[in-house]
């Protein structure tokens, strides 16, 4: 809980019940307790060519709790516009009922109570059940997967990403693209691609860092609904700058943004009727990308976790955002005639695990993938009385939980935790297993250092992490949300430029201003850099959390938040 | 500023960062490579198209292309480095195309500046923008 300084205080109206999106519709039913798999499925099947979109599934295997963020500033020209909507006005804005499963799966108030009403969501069981269903309509439906698949998971880090290339390609995924998967290695990832995987690895922004050749197929043909279909993969563009490129060393990526449009061309010109770009980005980059380069029907968007009810249209280019961690499925149906879209159809489809019925097929290969895990990922470690979130631009409680166990474990006077969008919840009364905390720690540089860094060179990071996230500019923000911070407070303000905007920077410990000439010993984990040495960041919450037993967050006040 | 060994180990790529105008010294620097290449001749716009990473993956070699139809020369500088100069490309009149590749140096967030020099004498400007960032905490 962050205190945002201008804070709007934000009406409990009941939100209007005549939404004219699809998605209202199950929204009313919701409240009216007759939440059914066959009404989350319902779609009149439309046009001739239908794409379901699944991203940033994290490996999460099994349904988990997810709270949407609370904190999800826009900046430059995408202030006041979607995904830049939290909340109650989000609900306003596309007419969803409060209390309803809709306010539960895509707003974050009073997340604890509604989960208890509606339960988890996501597992891949469920999602192959969805999918089996669209397919049931079209058979020859195109299954994109926006990458970030194969990390996140205790099992997908034992196995190297095994685990989830299986159900992938038992899921009958037709392309990909990717960002975490490289955090694996290059020689695993070639590994993977030349001998396990079923399906393309697209990326057309991936080139040979030294001959700046390309690395990948930029983009596949498929046949389908009796047209041409061009599926364009643009991987996750700051790989190196934001995750380890010592592990990948001879990629580069970047945007590309004239590569992009040559791709396009090029689809175009081998007979293209339908171009889909299945990004990675992130929404404003992609909001960015669809103005400036002509010529695409749909983006899939990826990377910001953003769930969006209803598709962003920005010129001829339709934008879908479809979440995060297996939370849901998008279909969307085009009509094609004449080499030209000519109508979109769309439904943001919410995974709840316990109204649609897992698909035997899929839930015995998980099943199978996680036995020989099954007693070191159940183990309880402690329990939670807090809502443990990690998704918002600045510290949630996971991460004050991590940010505590690092001050307490490494005896630090302030600690570091990076601004990742990953990691699943937990509602109060839950145990904390083992799982639990792989699913917000499980990468593969998890190593918790302990430096010493000036006030000055602390006061360059922030500024630095905090350019990422709001410089005005898409193309300029690399990377993930505010790194989290205990043991210190500070003030930031949005608005200003790099350098300007983090003042007030207090040591709670002391309640004292940062000295820009001290020295403070510093824990945190995730550095990119190579040979990082330290245990490995969930030993150390897990010694924290079983000293603890019982966990309780309390409130964070110590980032204040101006120029929203 | 530079960051110090070990406060580079925490998050990032150890670029040093130069989040700072280029000082008056610098700027003088730069007037006068501009001025002994145009001799003093006004810079228009158009014609002239740099291609430049928006963040550079390396600050110690990030790749830039330049390209000027027609052009006689092209001047490279990059405004935030102690040497502003990079380089100028020069076109003989068999030239195929008047564009060039090549790997700088940024010392940190700074715009990269072509000035092209056309076959009638005149000259045009193009700036790019180029962001090198400590990195790391990666979505």
């Amino acid at each position: 809980m962050i205190s945002r300084r201008d804070f709007l205080q934000v009406g409990m109206a009941a939100a209007a019940l005549y939404g004219t999106s699809g998605f209202g519709k199950w929204g009313r039913l919701a409240a009216q307790q007759q939440l059914t798999q066959d009404e989350l499925l319902q779609f009149d099947t439309t046009g001739n060519l239908t794409l379901i979109h699944v991203t940033d599934i994290h490996a999460q295997l099994k349904p988990v709790w997810f709270r949407e963020p609370e904190w999800n500033i826009g900046v430059g020209e995408a202030e006041g516009l979607v995904p830049h909507i939290t909340g109650a006005d989000f609900r306003r804005l596309y007419g969803i009922e409060d209390g309803s499963a809709a306010h539960y799966a895509l707003s974050y108030n009073d997340f604890a109570a509604l989960a208890g009403s509606y339960g988890k969501v996501g597992g891949l069981d469920r999602v192959a059940t969805v999918i089996n269903a669209i397919r049931a309509d079209r058979p020859d439906a195109l299954l994109l997967d926006g990458g970030d698949t194969w990390q996140g998971s205790l099992t997908a880090l034992r196995t190297n990403g095994q685990d989830m290339v299986n159900a992938m390609n038992l899921l009958g995924v037709d392309a990909m693209t990717a960002h975490w998967e490289f955090t694996l290695g290059i020689d695993r990832v070639t590994e993977i691609i030349e001998n396990e995987l079923n399906f393309p690895f697209l990326g057309a922004n991936i080139f040979d860092a030294e001959w700046d050749e390309p690395v990948y197929e930029p983009y596949s043909m498929f046949e389908r609904g009796g047209t041409q279909v061009a599926v364009i993969g643009q991987a996750f563009p700051y790989m190196p700058i934001a995750n380890p490129g010592w592990m990948f060393p001879g990629l580069s990526f970047g945007i590309r943004e004239e590569r992009m449009a040559e791709v396009v061309a090029e689809a175009r010109g081998a007979g293209a009727e339908v171009v889909v770009v299945l990004s990675h980005n992130g929404f404003d980059v992609d909001r960015k990308m669809a103005r400036n380069v002509p010529g695409i029907d749909v983006i899939l968007t990826g990377h910001t976790h953003d769930a969006l009810p209803e598709p962003v249209l920005v010129g001829q280019t339709h934008l879908i955002a479809s979440g995060s961690h297996g939370k849901f499925v998008s279909r969307i149906d085009l009509d094609v005639a004449d080499g030209a879209v000519r109508e979109v159809k769309h439904k943001l489809i919410p995974v709840f695990s316990d109204v649609i019925a897992p698909d035997p097929e899929m839930a015995a290969l998980i099943e199978a993938e996680r036995a020989p895990y099954e007693a070191e990922l159940t183990e309880v470690i402690g329990q939670t009385e807090s809502t443990l979130f990690r998704r918002g631009n600045f510290n949630g409680t996971w991460d004050d939980l991590i940010c505590d166990a690092l001050l307490s474990e490494r005896e630090a006077e302030i600690a570091l935790s990076p601004g990742f969008r990953w990691g699943a919840s937990l509602i109060p009364g839950a145990d904390i297993t083992r799982e639990d905390i792989y699913n917000a720690t499980a990468m593969s540089y998890p190593n918790a250092y302990r430096i010493e860094m000036t006030g000055e060179m602390l006061h360059i990071v922030l500024e630095d992490v905090a350019d990422n996230l709001f410089n005005p500019d898409p193309y300029f923000q690399q990377g993930g949300d505010m790194v989290r911070v205990g043991g210190l407070g500070y003030r930031i303000d949005i608005g200003k430029p790099q350098g300007e905007r983090i003042t007030n920077m207090t040591l709670l410990a002391t309640g004292e201003p940062l000295d820009a000439a001290r020295s403070y010993v510093i824990a945190g984990w995730a550095s990119v850099n190579e040979g990082t040495e330290g245990p490995p960041i969930w030993d150390v919450v897990e010694s924290h959390v079983r000293k603890l037993g019982t966990v309780t967050v309390e409130p964070n006040t110590s980032v204040e938040v101006v120029g929203v | 500023m530079e960051l110090t060994r070990r406060g580079a180990l925490a998050l990032g790529a150890g670029a040093a960062l130069s989040l700072v105008l280029p000082a008056a010294s610098a700027r003088a620097a730069i007037e006068d490579s501009i001025a002994n290449f145009t001799g003093g001749a006004d810079i228009g716009e158009g014609g002239i198209t740099l291609t430049t990473p928006e963040i550079a993956e390396n600050g110690n070699t990030v790749p830039i292309s330049v390209a000027a139809p027609g052009a006689v020369a092209i001047m490279v500088l990059a405004s935030g480095n102690p040497n502003p100069d990079v380089g100028i490309f020069r076109f003989g009149p068999l030239a195929a195309n008047q564009a060039a590749s090549t790997r700088i140096r940024l010392n940190g967030t700074q715009d990269v500046i072509a000035i092209a020099e056309m076959a009638d004498g005149s000259f045009v400007q193009v700036a790019n923008n180029v962001k090198v960032t400590i990195g790391g905490c990666g979505g």
